[in-house]
């Protein structure tokens, strides 16, 4: 149903601007937009007030650990849903190519050359990342199938598959080249830290500089309109769950060096709940169109926030789950009701 | 004729706006009962969002509602049938995955004795109703997959099996033919003598004067004039809707897109026995540069699919399409914008605008590939572009970063044609550029086409309002079912020959 | 061929005619799962010896009966073109109350485990529809919400059932001696479902919500009831098939459930459901969960000659893999019925 005819412009000369909301609803407009700093606000309080060594630096480095990686992945799944999409599947693909880092530098081709090893535990688990994206993107873009099913497909078997290939064998190793990546430190501050921060400011100004930026909001903000004009739409969406992967594959990589360890089973877990949550939070809007990737950045951290004062206050991980559902419910309510 | 005691509707001073912009203004209507009341205005003028006040798909800002000599205050659609009105939208509402019988009768299914759907006589009744419409078909088969003006006249039979006391028809025979329309004349006239009142709104005003007892007329989301049908001639009625003098009319005409020195260039493009699928099985078209032409025809009568084959927005299956200057025809928009060609589309909602972007971002979309260099957006000469049609177009917006969701109907409308209009193009296909715009927006867009069909642009025309191809095509193609079935041409195209040839057979 | 003189092509056609084919048409999809189904039948009677056995059919349809159900709930939530991600958690969550309320007897303990499939059913349909949140992300947020729920009621533990009350009865015992009673109810669940969908208004305006929100609204449906309705009754198909798990396995289970939506979905989508929704049917859909179901089995069996050795890892990538076929053969069938472009007509 749409409303063609409905504008009509009495005074030419009248402009029309978007009129303040009043009362409660000021009240309501103005928590949805500086909500999320409000909220990063209220839970930095909350810590400092009621948790424990809250302000040592030890609490600092294992936060920007934890957080690195949702972040990683939010800016992913910031840009799938800026597309109109999203992608499930970005924990199970952590889980792959996690599983298949130590594989590949611990076989013995990667023993023997140990360089070639590292490089090839980089290379080829993020290569199979990058063609799981391929894999969704051709199946939203060609098939036409809704990303939530089409993510699904690897949602179910990408962790499948990670086990398989390891037997469900924990993998434990030594490899200090590999670990650099999740126990490094630049600065005084976690390695990762770096990279999320970096892949951030690639990612912001990849959206708001260049063409493919200006093309992603298009067609997430009205995908007919994009195509007629001449918007590849096709490539964008391949290329978006491809990069989206991509990201995921390097967030696998960065848990597994963390742990020196690389669990299919665990390893990216209920990950897509929270990078859809940290976007969300952080502004993006679920039916397309914005692609605030700072947002996701703080929305990230305000997850992890929210995760690390349940847990240092001794309250439950089941809790927490019920918390973290609230709040998405919360954030998308907000969304909803802004749209109004 | 004029109507008897109490009205059976009154509407007064309606106001109603969106997102900052003013739909209704005082408007108002007022229907007796047992009346065919007929209800005019231009594209924009405020019909649709009347009626969708008075049927609960909006909430009026302003003014008072009396159905029945009681105050209405409707929330939703469902409390609209319920209190005894029943409408036929413009765009066709119904459900095409379902069955003819059950968009017909859903909501008011014949029940067995245990409360349950009686099937049988669903079927029954409804193949009942489509026999006094003159149809015979498979009501079991979903809807969408009989012919537009089946499901047209399918949703007239739903609004008028409801027992309504008011029947509101928003452009009810935009895909009906000759027959069509007069059986739908008669279900009217039916209905006129039960005692209901029908609300009629239609393009085609020989159609108000066949059948209405009074007409209402509209202007830019106020009501401007209600008259008694016997005490108006055609061309006061488009006086009114037009907002200008029945001797300016007649001297310049009703459009902005008239007057111009028709010394048509080389060709454009020409296509011969086009086709892209169901709905385009047979197109004739050729396009000068310098000229407009214009298509003409029903809904669903293939225009737009004609629209998208030339710009290489769908597959072509048959025929032929050959560009001056180029080797094969565009077989994507992206191959058709390098080629010159700009493709103004009729919804400007749901395949113009992007809402969340700002007016610069909307304008120069189509033209970003010309304004990168290595994948970077050249900035600078982004903001001049802009600047610089910003105010050759009079686009009012408190700044090209403004949202374009903001602006007014009128306003997108500019910035969408401008966006075409970066591109330099050679061939112009316009699809409604005027429609849910202002008058005053609209004369405005129709003067700029005019300037630049004069500076040698060949447009492609597609218009419901007939008086934009009366005086601005040089030819006119009219179209009936996916296929070229007539060619007209100026001078001496008059609105009765055009709507005569569109309703009729070849 | 306007001033029709003959009667238009389209749509004119003899009685009988009209009927078959209007009969057949509906049934493609259905017509291709039976087939399916039958076929791996007698695949399986021939190849395994104890396939046709009294066991095998016994165990098989215990167990199936739980996804059967939920794939049933999950059938109604996707024809309005939603979906309900939650039911693998409620069900578990209900299993836990169902083991908590079993000393209490059956009569007590299922109309509790359905209560509180529908109370978390409520919760969907009020943050769906008052709250304006999109499907999947309200029930991705009650799946979390049920899962930290029924870890928080049972203290992270299997709740022991009251082996003493008549509540395995359930899993156990013939209605009549006959049929298992955990059988007859998903019969009867089915039936019902059926029912409200093919004969009343209330199912027929779910399809419509699917074919067609917007119009179905403008058509003067009850939109927002029959959404809340199909969320509530996902909800309790999830109830039910919890406190089935519940007595099935003597204990409820509060970590169960784990990718049950998931075998929902790929049932109903190999049953002909549109996943875009407005077209589907009950039938198809307990076919494609037998048949679902019966691919598993059959792999086990296989498992067991030793002619293949999968892993448990394997059945996650098999699901997978299964679901993606049915999709791309889902695109075909669809791409050929149904009427070509939607949105509004051309002029």
């Amino acid at each position: 149903m749409n409303s063609a005819s409905a504008d009509a412009n009495h005074d030419q000369g009248k402009r029309s601007s978007s009129r303040r909301p009043s009362g409660r609803l000021a009240w309501r407009s103005t928590l949805a937009r500086h909500g999320t700093l409000i909220a990063l606000a209220a839970l930095l309080l909350v810590n400092v007030l009621f948790t424990p060594n809250f302000l040592h630096l030890q609490t600092l480095f294992v936060n920007i650990s934890q957080v690195a990686t949702i972040a990683i992945v939010a800016i992913g799944m910031t840009l799938v849903i800026a597309t109109g999409g999203i992608d499930l599947s970005v924990g199970a693909v952590m889980a792959l190519a996690g599983a298949l880092a130590p594989l590949i530098f611990g076989s013995e081709l990667g023993v023997a050359y140990p360089l070639l090893g590292l490089v090839a535990a980089f290379v080829l688990p993020l290569a199979v990342a990058l063609a799981c994206g391929a894999f969704n993107g051709v199946m939203i873009s060609v098939l036409r199938v809704q990303p939530i099913i089409a993510t699904l497909i690897l949602f179910i078997s990408g962790r499948g598959i990670a086990q398989v290939l390891t037997n469900g064998n924990l993998q434990t190793f030594s490899n200090p080249g590999f670990s650099y990546l999740g126990t490094g430190r630049v600065l005084g501050l976690p390695f990762q830290g770096w990279l999320a921060l970096l892949i951030a400011v690639l990612a912001f100004w990849v959206v708001n500089r260049t063409i493919h930026g200006r093309h992603l909001l298009a067609v997430g903000g009205n995908e007919r309109a994009a195509a007629l004009s001449g918007v590849p739409v096709r490539r964008v969406k391949i290329g978006v769950y491809m990069v989206c992967a991509f990201l995921a594959g390097i967030a696998g990589l960065v848990v597994v060096a963390i742990n020196s360890a690389s669990d299919a089973a665990r390893n990216g877990n209920l990950m897509e709940l929270d990078a859809i949550a940290a976007a969300v939070v952080g502004g993006a809007l679920l039916q397309g169109g914005r692609a605030p990737v700072f947002g996701a950045l703080l929305g990230a951290v305000i997850i992890q926030l929210v995760k690390y004062t349940l847990l240092a206050n001794g309250i439950e991980d089941e809790v927490a789950l019920v918390a973290k559902a609230l709040i998405i419910v919360a954030a998308v309510a907000l969304q909803q009701g802004r749209r109004e | 004729m004029g109507a008897s005691g109490a009205p059976l509707l009154s509407m007064r001073g309606i106001g109603k706006s969106f997102a900052g912009s003013m739909a209704l203004d005082g408007a108002s209507l007022s229907i007796g009962a047992g009346q065919v009341h007929g209800l005019i205005g231009q594209n924009g003028a405020g019909k649709s969002t009347l009626i969708k006040i008075l049927t609960g798909v909006y909430v009026r800002d302003a003014g008072d509602v009396e159905f029945e000599g009681r105050a209405l205050r409707i929330g939703s659609p469902r409390e609209a049938q319920a209190a005894g009105i029943s409408t036929i939208y413009q765009e066709l509402t119904l459900v095409p995955l379902r069955s003819v019988t059950e968009n017909v009768t859903l909501g008011y299914e014949p029940r067995t004795r245990f409360n349950t759907i009686d099937w049988r006589a669903a079927h029954a009744r409804t193949r009942t109703i489509l026999t006094g419409f003159g149809l015979d078909i498979d009501v079991r088969a979903p809807l969408g997959e009989h012919s537009t003006a089946i499901q047209q006249l399918v949703a007239i039979a739903r609004a008028v099996s409801l027992q309504a006391r008011l029947v509101i028809m928003d452009e009810p025979t935009s895909s009906l033919d000759e027959r069509e329309v007069q059986v739908l004349f008669s279900v009217v006239k039916r209905l006129k003598a039960a005692g209901t009142s029908v609300l009629y709104v239609s393009h085609f005003l020989d159609e108000l004067f066949a059948i209405c007892d009074r007409v209402t007329v509209m202007r830019d989301g106020s009501t401007v004039a209600d008259h008694p049908i016997a005490r108006v001639s055609k061309l006061s009625l488009i006086a009114d809707m037009l907002g200008r003098d029945i001797d300016e009319i007649e001297s310049d005409g009703m459009t902005e897109l008239g007057g111009g020195t028709n010394d048509a260039g080389e060709l454009v493009f020409e296509a011969t026995d086009l086709a892209t699928g169901p709905r385009l099985s047979r197109l004739d078209l050729a396009v000068h540069a310098g000229e407009i032409v214009g298509l003409g025809g029903l809904l669903g009568s293939g225009r737009t699919e004609a629209a998208r084959a030339v710009f290489g927005a769908d597959a072509l299956t048959g025929g032929s399409l050959r560009f001056t200057g180029q080797r094969t025809p565009p077989a994507t928009p992206a191959q058709a914008i390098a080629a010159g060609i700009g493709f103004l589309t009729e919804d400007r909602k749901a395949e113009g605008i992007v809402p969340h972007m700002s007016v610069r971002e909307n304008l120069t979309l189509a033209l970003l590939p010309a304004l990168t260099r290595g994948g970077l957006i050249r900035r600078t000469e982004e903001r001049e572009l802009v600047e610089r049609f910003i105010t050759a177009l009079g686009i009012k917006t408190s700044g090209m970063d403004q949202p374009i969701r903001e602006l007014s109907g009128g306003n997108q409308q500019k910035v969408l044609l401008a966006r075409w209009l970066a591109i330099h193009p050679k061939l112009l296909i316009l699809d409604e550029p005027t429609r849910g715009v202002d008058v005053g927006a609209k004369f405005e867009i129709q003067a700029i086409i005019r300037e630049h069909v004069e500076r040698g642009v060949g447009v492609l025309l597609i218009s419901s309002e007939f008086e934009e191809l009366v005086e601005g095509a040089d030819h006119i193609v009219v179209m009936q079912d996916g296929v070229s079935v007539g060619r007209l041409s100026n001078p001496g195209i008059t609105e009765e020959r055009l709507v005569r040839e569109i309703a009729s057979v070849a | 061929m306007s001033a029709r003189t003959d009667p238009p092509p389209t749509g004119q056609r003899s009685g009988f005619d009209v009927d078959l084919r209007s009969a057949l048409r509906g049934n493609g999809q259905t017509f291709g799962v039976l087939v399916a189904l039958v076929a791996l039948i007698c695949f399986g009677l021939v190849r395994y010896e104890n396939f046709g056995g009294a066991y095998n059919i016994a165990s098989f349809l215990n167990y199936n009966a739980m996804f059967i159900l939920i794939a049933i709930g999950m059938c109604l939530v996707i024809i309005t073109g939603g979906i309900d991600l939650s039911v693998g958690s409620v069900a578990a969550f209900s299993s836990v109350c169902a083991a908590y309320l079993s000393p209490y007897g059956l009569q007590v303990a299922l109309p509790g485990g359905v209560l509180a499939g529908v109370a978390f059913g409520a919760v969907n349909a009020f943050v769906i529809l008052t709250l304006r949140v999109p499907p999947f992300i309200a029930t991705l947020a009650t799946l979390l919400g049920a899962k930290g729920g029924s870890l928080i009621i049972s203290d992270a533990q299997t709740i022991s059932v009251d082996w003493g009350s008549n509540f395995t009865k359930l899993g156990m015992e013939k209605a009549f001696g006959v049929v298992p009673w955990s059988i007859l109810l998903v019969l009867l669940v089915a039936i019902g479902a059926w029912v409200v969908l093919e004969r009343t208004s209330l199912g027929r305006t779910l399809l419509a919500i699917g074919g067609g929100e917007d119009a179905s609204v403008l058509m003067g449906l009850k939109v927002g009831r029959a959404k809340a309705f199909a969320y509530l009754f996902s909800g309790g198909c999830a109830g039910l098939a919890g406190v089935f798990l519940a007595s099935g396995f003597g204990a409820g289970q509060p970590l169960e459930g784990v990718g049950w939506e998931l075998s929902a979905i790929a049932s109903v989508v190999v049953g002909g459901t549109l996943l875009t929704g407005g077209l589907g049917s009950v039938t198809a859909t307990v076919f494609g969960a037998l048949l679902l179901g019966l691919v598993f089995n059959i792999l086990n069996f296989e498992n067991g000659r030793g002619t293949i050795s999968l892993s448990a890892y394997w059945q996650e990538v098999i699901r997978g893999s299964f679901l993606f076929l049915v999709i791309l053969l889902q695109m075909r069938v669809a791409r050929r019925r149904l009427p070509p472009a939607t949105g509004a007509p051309s002029p």
